[in-house]
């Protein structure tokens, strides 16, 4: 039996193939056009070629992102919830804390010994604690999106910053440039404000160890770092599978 | 679990009432009568020994009806923010001061007539910051209305004594008097006294047909509560209000014992939280049409109409039962001075919606002990920026269900304000909240 769990994302759409050893046999992660449906056909066809199967191979679907209902031949739909919390529960047994972090939206949720959900918030309203926070600031600094972790990794200082909005946020980035305050630190800064804001909703269902941060900024260690220092205790990131691909799988796994 | 459904019988009178109501304030001068405007929560009994052509217009549940017609409800909120009133301050009274400086007033299938009617007086009373300005400004935008607000700041009711009632009391004499000057008329105590029966009478009986939602099936879905909980907001003194209420009673009494229940499939109880968001009262219907989910109430629909025992005198626990009616508690109402005690003591008692505000200590009892007691799966609570008082210890509130392993949802809206509620994103959390429970879709059963 193999299950394809479709996790149609604002910015990327993906795909996890998975058999019934659970073993994942495909992935893909394509960006999501304007036309959602089109996405989902491309991004399944990718994965299937990475598996090396075909679609008639595959004997249910599942879907899951906020385009999940772009999925029209779609067996079943999964919350972004509910796919977040079974996909960190599979690839990090002791979780208890799960971050995700996508670009337009952040969640953290709670899961119990078993895997099951116990509690869930979501940001409400705000791009200040998602990825596009990210690609915003990235702009101003005009440095590549995979520099902007590491550099601030090499903030020698802290600069304070109080914007809890992108849009105040960016005329902040604007005046600290002015004001010939190093990269680093302005990205230090930034990230440090993302991780504020992610954590105050992390809060909300309560840090318990082991948390678990997925989503696509989990690639990003800057953050990561951030997040660790912001909440006081260490934040994994599973690195059997890429973080973002995690809800995709969660949806895979829902459907064996 | 398959249920048998039929629409309630007393649905019409209910409604009607309410048209009356709203048309009767604003025809009143017509009738040589007087007009009064207060909050819902003001002491109501009192303007009725004015007379018996004295109409009401209670803010809350106006400002609730200009948010559920959304684009009146947008007029309001945006003119009256050209006049420079913050977006955040309560959402009724930004509906309702932007009614007034439109100088249109809504009636409640949605048609609108001008002017705003002027009232001779408002009458209310202060339990938070605004409801401790809504009249001023309302009276500045009227262009001067005599405004006289009754102080309630004397603590949860379990804590009551002689000089604490005694408080409001001596207010209430002298609002009397006030009110027999502005209005040029002799005071009528034998109105007053039939006044406070009926509000005692209509608010314990209402506390009685929440009781009854605790049946399984439940015989009533909060939806369709607000448009019956809505006669002791406006006009509970009034002893029409009592027995309409008591006619409420006996019918549902009568489908709790036929096994008559709200929706034709109920597999989830939940319990709500705060107003609710008034321009997407959808939202509860997604829920039954979805889920089989039924709505039994909540702190607000109960405890603002109702009169409950509440907290036990050692302040420890939450008592869900009816508060006695002066008959029951064997009093007997001769005289003014009788009749103001009774009024401020019942309300200072076993108001419930005010008891919480004095503490959110109280508030976590209150809702814990209402999950337990109407058998509810879980509570879904709306975040409400429209309302600083309700609001106020939601989150807390929240925390300390979750501890005690109660399911809980949050959403976050206005109950007033149509702009800051996010219908995708709402629909999400509920189908999260769900899922995560293990709650099937009626359709996939």
């Amino acid at each position: 039996m193999i299950v394809a769990g479709i996790d149609v994302g604002s910015k990327y759409t993906k795909v996890v193939l998975l058999n019934e050893n659970k073993e994942i046999i495909g992935t893909s992660n394509v960006r999501t056009g304007i036309d959602h449906q089109k996405t989902v056909e491309e991004a399944l066809d990718e994965a299937l070629k990475a598996a090396g199967i075909s679609r008639d191979d595959i004997n249910k679907f599942v879907a899951t992102g906020f385009g999940k209902i772009s999925v029209p031949f779609a067996d079943s739909e999964l919350t972004q919830v509910v796919a977040a919390g079974k996909g960190a529960y599979f690839v990090w047994p002791k979780v208890k804390t799960v971050i995700e972090v996508g670009a337009e939206e952040s969640r953290a949720v709670k899961v119990d010994e078993n895997g099951n959900i116990k509690d869930f918030a979501l940001a409400d309203k705000c791009a200040a604690g998602t990825g596009s926070f990210v690609d915003a600031m990235v702009r101003y600094l005009e440095v590549p999106l995979e520099e902007f972790g590491r550099m601030s990794l090499d903030a020698k200082g802290e600069v304070p910053m109080n914007a809890q909005c992108v849009i105040f946020a960016e005329s902040e980035v604007v005046s600290l440039l002015h004001d010939n305050v190093p990269k680093p630190e302005i990205s230090r800064a930034i990230h440090d404000a993302i991780a504020d804001r992610v954590a105050s909703i992390a809060r909300r269902v309560g840090i318990e160890d082991d948390v678990v941060v997925i989503g696509g900024l989990a690639n990003d260690v800057g953050f990561v770092d951030s997040l660790k220092r912001e909440l006081g205790t260490e934040v994994y990131v599973p690195d059997k599978i890429a973080p973002e691909l995690i809800p995709a799988l969660g949806a895979a796994l829902s459907g064996l | 679990m398959e249920v048998k459904v039929r629409p309630l019988e007393c649905w019409n009178d209910f409604k009607k009432y309410r048209e009356r109501y709203y048309k009767n304030y604003l025809e009143a001068k017509d009738k040589g009568g007087i007009r009064w405007a207060g909050s819902a929560w003001a002491f109501d009994a009192i303007p009725h020994g004015l007379g018996e052509d004295v109409y009401p217009l209670t803010g809350e549940p106006y400002g609730a009806t200009c948010a559920f017609f959304h684009d009146f409800s947008r007029q309001c909120l945006e003119t009256i923010e050209r006049r420079g009133v913050a977006r955040d301050l309560c959402g009724y009274m930004r509906n309702y001061w932007g009614s007034i400086a439109q100088n249109k007033y809504l009636l409640p299938d949605g048609t609108t007539v001008e002017p705003f009617p002027k009232p001779d007086f408002n009458f209310t009373i202060h339990i938070c910051c605004t409801h401790a300005k809504w009249y001023h400004y309302a009276a500045e935008l009227e262009g001067g209305v005599p405004t006289y607000a009754v102080d309630i700041s004397v603590g949860p009711g379990y804590l009551l004594d002689d000089k604490r009632i005694n408080y409001v009391v001596k207010q209430l004499n002298d609002a009397i008097s006030w009110m027999e000057k502005i209005t040029g008329r002799e005071y009528d105590d034998e109105l007053l006294i039939k006044a406070v029966y009926a509000e005692a009478d209509s608010m314990s009986t209402w506390a009685r047909i929440c009781k009854l939602n605790q049946a399984k099936p439940a015989p009533l879905e909060e939806k369709s509560m607000f448009s019956l909980y809505v006669l002791n907001l406006i006009n509970r003194s009034d002893p029409e209000v009592a027995k309409l209420y008591h006619k409420l009673y006996d019918e549902v009494e009568s489908r709790v014992k036929r096994g008559i229940g709200a929706l034709t499939y109920e597999q989830f109880r939940f319990l709500t939280d705060n107003p609710p968001p008034w321009a997407f009262l959808k939202v509860y219907r997604y829920l039954e049409k979805e889920y089989g989910a039924v709505s039994l109430g909540a702190i607000y629909t109960f405890g603002l109409a109702g009169g409950w025992l509440g907290m036990d005198e050692k302040g420890e626990k939450w008592i869900w039962e009816p508060a006695p009616t002066p008959e029951e508690a064997g009093v007997e109402i001769t005289n003014r001075e009788e009749a103001l005690r009774w009024t401020a003591e019942y309300n200072l008692r076993y108001r419930a919606s005010w008891q919480h505000e004095y503490s959110h200590w109280i508030r976590k009892l209150e809702t814990y002990q209402m999950i337990k007691d109407w058998n509810a799966d879980a509570i879904i609570m709306h975040i409400n920026r429209g309302c600083e008082l309700w609001n106020l210890s939601t989150l807390e509130v929240r925390d300390y269900l979750v501890k005690n392993n109660i399911p809980v949802a949050t959403y976050e809206g206005n109950m007033a304000d149509p702009r800051d509620f996010d219908e995708a994103r709402t629909f999400n959390v509920i189908d999260s909240f769900m899922q995560s429970m293990g709650i099937e879709r009626i359709s996939e059963k």
